[in-house]
């Protein structure tokens, strides 16, 4: 047996922005303020592997997109792609990595050159990162990627503006895919799709990942979505990871309240007529979290030791990681 | 006796461009009884905003109702001129759009605006129409609703922001409120308590809902009926738990598999091709047929009437006597 193989390890990372800091907050002697949009966040990704990344607005999970594939630089931690740490890697090591990762996002209309034709945006991977392209290689890769997500070759010579928002999620598929990555940070693919769409993007997503062996970090607030796409599953809260691990037995044996909150308040079609018992509260503003758990205000098992301590993540001797001070004393049932 | 808060008959919208005539909205009637959300479901581009912001006569040039009714409690008001739908809405007819800074004004506090409303509608003084929009605030759920009666809307979260438009709709205790994605820009746990004021208030004040949303979840939670709508027409209207359990639209059936559920473990998603046509080409017939695993040859050439099969109501050949 082969040892599994991270892809992808990222540890304790964190990124904190500052906060305006004016003339008048100096001259009343107010300190300076810092959001910290992802605090200490660790994540291992093997080959083959989906990882999902949930949580609502404003908890970091596309921060955490962006800094996995070096579109921003983290305040602290580590990123290992392929055991290659990406803060110490030289300028080639760095240049010949980037082809391996890529990332698809959320508005597909807002990530392409509107002026640009189909074949410039899909090239345009291949054209900056391996500039040794010949012409022709370049035309016959596009033809065959067009038609590998579901669209013809003869679309390459049309506008972003003749497609349907499925058809743009697609073309921004092929151009993540020119360069013949391993790895696709995709942040939430088919949130601006309505759902008849969103099931082709998925299945399409699926089959890729079958045929070639592609490992995803996917992100959404969509908890049925990520439930249908990932082997693993981390749930963030205010910048920090809350629960960690394979999909299926946190989706069917959610261990902290918060997750658990979260799977309660999911409108799913099976729930006709339901009446739910709304969690009151909403998430704190990240500027000025609470002390202790992040989540104490909200949580219905808080107690002192919750509004002093953050609890870190522990495993709970199942294959989940939780940090919660309430299941690691046995009180979470 | 008319027991019905709103019915819409045979509604025709149109948006006339230089060479031809867009048909966004195309032969949609339902009705809504007193105390009843109506979920009213489709894709992008099916004319389920249309449909409702012709109901409360905010549908902006060029478009333009082309034929049809709409009564509102007894009141035809597809006809009425603009200042005589101001009178009707916000006092029978409430709305509640997307995004609530679009119906908030930033630069007046909340207390303004609800007692504005409130002095607009019914006959109070300044005092009770106070002590009225504070206790709004609180019935929607706003805490400390004394203090922040006198905020402004940027002092508001989005889910706040939210409760506020839904207190606004209410100040005249209308019959009907139409909700446009009320819960679209909202995160989950925020959008749970939304859906559950929504359905308190058809409950308690018997107030009529019509809940307009992409989410079929949200619908199946809410609604106490649901309409699909595809390019522009009525393809299915029935109750929640028969639309969602036995489909009787293949578009219906198709959007229903195609959604992922939690903890349901699938290889594929059931997928419906292609995409819902442009109203610039709209294919002749059932306008469902290019996409149809059922379609034959009946459904590309004539296009099929509303059948009602004991209150089931779809727009589909399958389902027609003549055919069998």
């Amino acid at each position: 047996m082969t040892m599994p193989h991270p892809l992808l390890e990222i540890h304790d990372l964190r990124r904190h922005f500052d906060m305006p800091y004016s003339l008048l907050d100096r001259l009343l002697g107010r300190s300076r303020r810092t959001v910290k949009a992802v605090d200490g966040v660790s994540i291992s990704i093997e080959k083959g592997q989906t990882f999902g990344l949930v949580g609502e607005s404003g908890c970091g999970k596309s921060t955490v997109a962006r800094l996995a594939v070096g579109l921003m630089p983290p305040s602290s931690g580590q990123i290992q792609f392929d055991h290659v740490d990406l803060n110490l890697a030289k300028r080639q090591q760095l240049s010949d990595l980037r082809r391996r990762f890529q990332m698809v996002f959320q508005d597909p209309y807002s990530s392409m050159n509107v002026r640009w034709r189909i074949r410039d945006i899909v090239a345009e991977p291949m054209r900056t990162l391996k500039p040794e392209s010949s012409t022709a290689d370049i035309d016959g890769r596009v033809d065959e990627l067009l038609e590998l997500v579901g669209l013809s070759a003869a679309d390459k010579r049309k506008y972003p503006h003749e497609f349907s928002g499925g058809q743009r999620q697609r073309i921004s598929i092929a151009r993540a895919l020119s360069t013949n990555p391993e790895f696709l940070v995709c942040d939430e693919p088919t949130s601006a799709l309505d759902v008849s769409v969103q099931s082709q993007i998925l299945n399409l997503m699926k089959d890729l990942q079958r045929d070639f062996g592609l490992t995803y970090l996917f992100i959404s607030h969509n908890l049925s979505v990520v439930s249908h796409m990932s082997d693993h599953v981390g749930v963030m809260y205010l910048g920090r990871m809350v629960e960690v691990g394979p999909s299926r037995r946190l989706f069917s044996v959610p261990r902290h309240p918060y997750t658990k909150l979260l799977l309660e308040t999911v409108p799913e079609l099976n729930r006709i007529g339901y009446d739910r018992k709304p969690m009151s509260g909403e998430v704190p503003n990240p500027i000025n979290p609470p002390k202790g758990c992040s989540f104490h205000p909200r949580c219905p098992l808080v107690t002192e030791r919750c509004r002093r301590e953050t609890p870190a993540l522990k495993p709970d001797g199942a294959g989940t990681q939780v940090a919660c001070h309430a299941v690691e004393e046995g009180r979470a049932a | 006796m008319d027991t019905n808060v709103l019915s819409v008959e045979n509604l025709r919208i149109e948006f006339p461009q230089r060479r031809r005539t867009l048909v966004a909205v195309d032969d949609v009637s339902f009705d809504l009884r007193r105390g009843e959300v109506l979920g009213v479901v489709g894709e992008s581009g099916a004319g389920k905003s249309l449909t409702g912001a012709a109901i409360i006569g905010l549908l902006r040039p060029p478009g333009r109702i082309a034929s049809g009714k709409i009564w509102i409690d007894g009141k035809r008001v597809d006809n009425l001129g603009p200042a005589e739908m101001n009178k009707i809405r916000g006092r029978t007819v409430g709305a509640i759009f997307q995004d609530p800074m679009t119906s908030l004004n930033p630069l007046l506090t909340v207390g303004q605006q609800l007692v504005e409303t409130i002095r607009t509608h019914l006959p109070l003084d300044r005092a009770q129409a106070r002590a009225r929009a504070v206790s709004l605030l609180a019935e929607v759920g706003i805490p400390a609703p004394e203090q922040r009666f006198l905020q402004y809307p940027h002092q508001f979260s989005g889910g706040m922001r939210q409760r506020v438009v839904i207190a606004l709709a209410l100040c005249a205790d209308p019959k009907l409120i139409i909700a446009d994605e009320p819960t679209t820009a909202l995160d989950v746990s925020i959008q749970a308590q939304i859906i559950g004021l929504l359905k308190r208030l058809g409950k308690e004040h018997g107030t009529s809902v019509v809940l307009v949303t992409h989410d079929m979840g949200v619908i199946a939670e809410t609604a106490d009926r649901v309409a699909v709508m595809y390019t522009g027409r009525l393809a299915e209207l029935g109750k929640v738990a028969d639309v969602i359990r036995s489909p009787k639209h293949p578009y219906t059936a198709g959007l229903m598999s195609s959604i992922p559920a939690i903890g349901q473990s699938l290889d594929r998603l059931h997928q419906i091709d292609g995409s819902m046509p442009r109203l610039t080409a709209i294919p002749s017939g059932c306008a469902f047929h290019p996409r149809c695993p059922h379609a034959f040859e009946r459904c590309q050439r004539e296009r099929p009437d509303l059948l009602d099969l004991d209150g089931h109501k779809v727009a589909c050949w399958l389902h027609s006597e003549s055919t069998l």
